[in-house]
């Protein structure tokens, strides 16, 4: 009979292999150095395997996600798109909301700076359908105490004045109408003129002498001679003043200091009395018109007494 | 002639299974590649002990305890090559359940499912025991516990996995 390993054989081994390990693993303590070439070894063993795995393995991730895995990729697609299109409109009406709230707190600054001075705010609701007019339509009329004739502005300035009140509507002309016309005056120089409406997005300030020195970039103020609206509001910049021999006046263009083509809200002056252009106009001092003469103090105009 | 000592290998009604060439190290081989693969793309890889199961099969086949503990021993030396634990700590747990799955493959018979998957169990739990022990007392390390939850989910799923993977590693046993 062949010799068979016996069980004390087999214990001794078991014994000489482990006494071994427990060797090795206090060498490594000891030395606290690493079984560096049994490491190689078997990392050098089974590395080309692994990246065979891993080749194969990305492969097949590949061939999945670029052709299996697209099989309901173009019904998402498409449900994708339909909630990018909802998403698009939803951001462009909070995109609106957050401008509507900006104007509306630039117009409330405004007020708030002017406490003293009764206006009142109003939203445009409409405009006119006859392209040669420039009006606009405002939500508020006589119930709210507005009058024909009142000024109409914004914080940037002068927008028009009413041309109708109804009830609870009102019409106003705005500035650039070929009808409109404002009192004006030079802020650099004092000199007064009258400002129209030529029915383009530009304003002309008329009755200046050809013997006045004006610059581009001067800042066009309300005269206060026409009753409508209190001196020293922004009218508009001197965007090209030339000379015209035919006349003694000057051919200023003016660009208005409101934006007339996007006109949302707007405040109704209920009084002619002064405003201090310097406060709460949305400009710092050095932007602000220059107002030279210190306005005097005037008791206000008949005015219905302000409902906001 | 007859031997002195009392016989102690396989009981006569238990068959010794002999494979194929290169079954053994391909098997091992495999082993170790994927667990050093698979837990990188699969988290739930974690929980498998493949070169524990491989030697559990082996052993337990081979019914020899020398060869058992011999195979454990590469089996784990390579293990721990490749890991970052110190070389020796899988070796001894590996040797360990080489010896006693060889030693109890001679005498009982293990090829039916539930005692292979129970088998597999125990055989995992003792081999973490083994690995912590060594840990404790060798390098001092005590950051680990004997049993968790975990790990007896962990002993679970070889269990399954030793009931899927051992009847297809007979396939490559030699017909007796």
């Amino acid at each position: 009979m062949t010799a068979i390993p016996s069980r004390h054989r087999s214990l001794t081994l078991l014994a000489g292999v482990i006494v071994a390990q427990v060797l090795l693993l206090a060498v490594q303590i000891k030395q606290e150095r690493d079984v560096r070439l049994i490491r190689v070894w078997a990392v050098e063993l089974i590395s080309p395997l692994q990246r065979a795995a891993t080749w194969a393995i990305d492969g097949v991730e590949n061939g999945w996600g670029g052709y299996i895995g697209l099989r309901h990729t173009r019904q998402q697609n498409l449900a994708l798109r339909a909630e990018l299109d909802q998403l698009k409109i939803r951001n462009a009406e909070l995109e609106g909301r957050a401008r509507e709230a900006d104007r509306l707190e630039r117009l409330l600054d405004f007020r708030t700076a002017h406490a003293e001075v009764p206006m009142l705010a109003a939203q445009v609701i409409g405009g006119s359908p006859d392209s040669g007019s420039l009006l606009v339509y405002i939500n508020h009329g006589s119930r709210s105490g507005l009058r024909r004739d009142m000024g109409v502005i914004t914080p940037d300035g002068v927008v028009g004045k009413l041309l109708a009140v109804f009830p609870d509507i009102s019409e106003v002309l705005l500035l650039g109408d070929k009808e409109s016309g404002v009192g004006a005056l030079l802020a650099d120089t004092r000199t007064q003129g009258v400002v129209k409406g030529t029915g383009e997005p530009q304003l002309i300030l008329d009755y200046i002498s050809n013997d006045e020195k004006v610059h581009s970039g001067e800042t066009v103020l309300t005269s206060g001679q026409d009753r409508i609206f209190p001196k020293d509001l922004p009218v508009g910049t001197v965007v090209q003043a030339t000379k015209d021999p035919k006349t003694p006046f000057l051919d200023i263009i003016v660009k208005p200091s409101a934006h007339l083509d996007r006109l949302e809200e707007v405040l109704v002056l209920l009084t002619r009395q002064e405003l201090d252009t310097q406060k709460g106009s949305g400009k710092d001092a050095s932007t602000a018109p220059a107002i030279t003469r210190p306005i005097a103090p005037k008791a206000p105009a008949k005015a219905p007494a302000a409902t906001q | 002639m007859e031997s002195s000592e009392a016989y102690i290998g396989p009981e006569p009604h238990i068959e010794v299974h002999k494979y194929y060439g290169g079954v053994v190290s391909v098997a091992v081989v495999l082993a170790l590649l994927l667990q050093a693969f698979l837990p990188v793309h699969f988290r739930w890889a974690n929980y498998l002990e493949l070169p524990l199961l491989v030697t559990v099969y082996f052993a337990l086949s081979k019914r020899n305890p020398s060869t058992g503990l011999l195979l454990g021993m590469v089996i784990g030396l390579l293990q721990d090559s490749l890991s970052r634990t110190p070389i020796g700590l899988y070796g001894i747990a590996k040797t360990l359940v080489g010896f006693i799955a060889s030693s109890i493959g001679a005498r009982i018979d293990v090829e039916h499912p539930i005692a292979r998957f129970l088998l597999t169990i125990g055989f995992y739990l003792f081999h973490h025991a083994v690995f912590t022990l060594s840990s404790h007392w060798l390098l001092a390390q005590r950051d680990q516990s004997y049993i968790t939850g975990p790990i007896l989910i962990a002993s679970v799923v070889n269990g399954v996995i030793a009931m899927g993977l051992f009847p297809l590693l007979d396939r490559f046993r030699k017909p007796s």
